[in-house]
């Protein structure tokens, strides 16, 4: 993960710079500092809390990525319904894990239970719920 | 400079350089002019826009070179954005899902002009004649028509139509393409609708269609004949002859999953490009991992391939000796490849997580695959199906190169 990172970040510098000049060392310099930053909390956070957090990570993309291709990458709507709290209205987590659960007959919603746990489903409807996954 | 800091920096530019160099694939038979520096005076013609889904912004590439020029950032929401490009080849019209419609200018790497002309939008098109730009919008649904040059509305075409309780509502829209005539040509995706918008006159003339259930996405022949529209609500397809528009709307490959379990869609299948081969024409099923293979002569269906998922793209190669195919969540992280004559997968690829689009060089001789979420670009070779480079791009999704430019439909 690191050295994608990395990768990214010098790739960036040098399309954007067709020449080393002086003020490029500097910014090599707090590129390197970002990327140990980046890597350091990664080497050093314990076993089962890091694979929770990385599940969590997971769902996340899926949600904005994923289920953003129908609905939006900021979730308001595509040609899916849009998704954000003051959308969902009354429905309550469980209602909204049910959908996801089962899928919407005659739309394109499909259940996603072949994919997701309950567990899994459910933290996402709380995260739809709450909007911790809408961006600005 | 700091010799102190000099030196750092060296230390660290060397680390950098065996990081890449352990993280890069050195590949042989890569682009010969890779190594020489980039001109003074550039055409367009080898050019294209990468789009960077989640960050709203689009890098500019060289296919010769296999190289990023630059990056343009501000762009919006680009989930699902496509690109249609100037006659001239140097500006990219954007069209973004929150409704933007951004144009860029690929030699300068700038953006020129921005607006946002809807709060939902899914994709454009520009015109035969390259003075108008027409953007599909979901919210309010309908087609609105710009000045190519300025941005400037020429153009408000509500999709209006009457739902079950006759109250009057717009639709969303999906599949604009352009045609032969200075159509624009589109389709209703809660109407089940297909309409043709005349841009040919002093005032535009309107045609509206009656197509199946749920038209997702549309798409031209390259002759501008035939405007065929996916259906979700029905096994078919629905096709315009825009040469007899007044037969109107015929149905074709209907029922061709009928009798079988339709299986989950976690991605809408792609109808743009066309994969047409030795009279045969390849699409998308929808709910079942199969490509149908009709006849364009009567347009019935003559075969089924058997894929690994639910395919959302299915590109011939320019050529056409190859299909290429791309898969929906969960199985999208392979590409699969069939010889167009003996209707057999001949490859399987494996890219990286999440492949969302390919797009051919305009003679064909290579491939460029998005990967969103290894965060990379790859480009393979058609004759060897091997790698030729790979690029790091930020959740990569649509590739247009600038020979659309001068392709109906496209």
């Amino acid at each position: 993960m690191g050295v994608v990172t990395m990768l990214i970040t010098l790739g960036r510098t040098q399309s954007l710079n067709s020449s080393w000049r002086e003020g490029q060392w500097r910014r090599l310099v707090s590129a390197a500092l970002l990327f140990g930053l980046v890597v350091t909390p990664a080497t050093v956070m314990g076993d089962e809390s890091g694979a929770q957090a990385a599940g969590q990570a997971r769902l996340a993309n899926l949600v904005v990525q994923d289920c953003g291709s129908c609905h939006g990458l900021t979730l308001r709507g595509g040609l899916g319904p849009p998704l954000r709290p003051e959308d969902l209205g009354d429905l309550s987590v469980e209602a909204i894990a049910a959908i996801i659960r089962e899928g919407v007959p005659d739309t394109a919603m499909p259940p996603w239970k072949p994919l997701l746990s309950p567990k899994e489903i459910h933290w996402i409807s709380q995260q739809l719920k709450s909007g911790a996954l809408v961006s600005p | 400079m700091d010799p102190a800091l000099k030196r750092s920096a060296h230390l660290i530019l060397a680390l950098l350089i065996a990081i890449s160099l352990s993280g890069c694939q050195a590949f042989p038979g890569a682009a010969m002019s890779e190594k020489e520096p980039r001109p003074e005076i550039m055409g367009t013609g080898d050019l294209g826009l990468i789009v960077e889904r989640a960050s709203g912004s689009v890098l500019v590439i060289n296919t010769s070179r296999h190289e990023v020029l630059g990056r343009i950032e501000g762009l919006g929401d680009l989930s699902h954005a496509s690109v249609v490009y100037s006659r001239d080849a140097r500006y990219g019209y954007v069209f973004g899902r929150d409704g933007g419609l951004t144009k860029v200018d690929l030699l300068t790497r700038t953006v020129v002009d921005r607006i946002i002309q809807s709060g939902n939008s899914i994709g454009g098109a520009i015109s035969q004649d390259g003075r108008y730009v027409a953007v599909s919008n979901y919210e309010p649904g309908g087609v609105k028509v710009f000045d190519s040059q300025t941005l400037e509305l020429v153009a408000d075409v509500p999709a209006n139509y009457t739902s079950g309780q006759s109250e009057s509502e717009q639709s969303k829209t999906v599949g604009l393409v352009d045609a032969p005539g200075n159509l624009f040509v589109f389709s209703l995706f809660d109407a089940g609708e297909i309409w043709t918008l005349d841009m040919s006159g002093a005032s535009l003339a309107i045609t509206r269609f009656e197509a199946g259930k749920s038209p997702y996405d549309a798409l031209i022949t390259p002759d501008g004949r035939f405007y065929i529209a996916g259906l979700f609500g029905e096994d078919g397809l629905s096709m315009l002859d825009l040469w007899n528009p007044g037969q109107g709307v015929t149905e074709i490959l209907p029922d061709y999953g009928k009798g079988e379990q339709k299986l989950p869609v976690y991605k809408m299948p792609h109808l743009e490009g066309w994969a047409i081969a030795d009279g045969q024409a390849f699409v998308p099923a929808v709910g079942h991992h199969q490509v149908l293979v009709a006849d364009t002569s009567d347009w019935s269906l003559t075969d089924r391939i058997p894929v690994q998922g639910q395919p959302v793209f299915v590109m011939a190669s320019p050529d056409n000796r190859q299909i290429w195919v791309s898969f929906a969540h969960p199985d999208n992280d392979v590409v699969q490849v069939i010889d167009s004559q003996t209707l057999e997968i001949i490859r399987t690829l494996e890219p990286g997580d999440a492949v969302l689009h390919m797009e051919f060089t305009p003679r064909g001789e290579e491939v460029w695959v998005s990967a969103r979420d290894s965060n990379r670009v790859t480009v393979y070779n058609t004759r060897t199906l091997e790698p030729v480079a790979t690029l790091s791009a930020e959740k990569p999704s649509g590739i247009f190169f600038t020979s659309r430019a001068h392709v109906l439909g496209l």
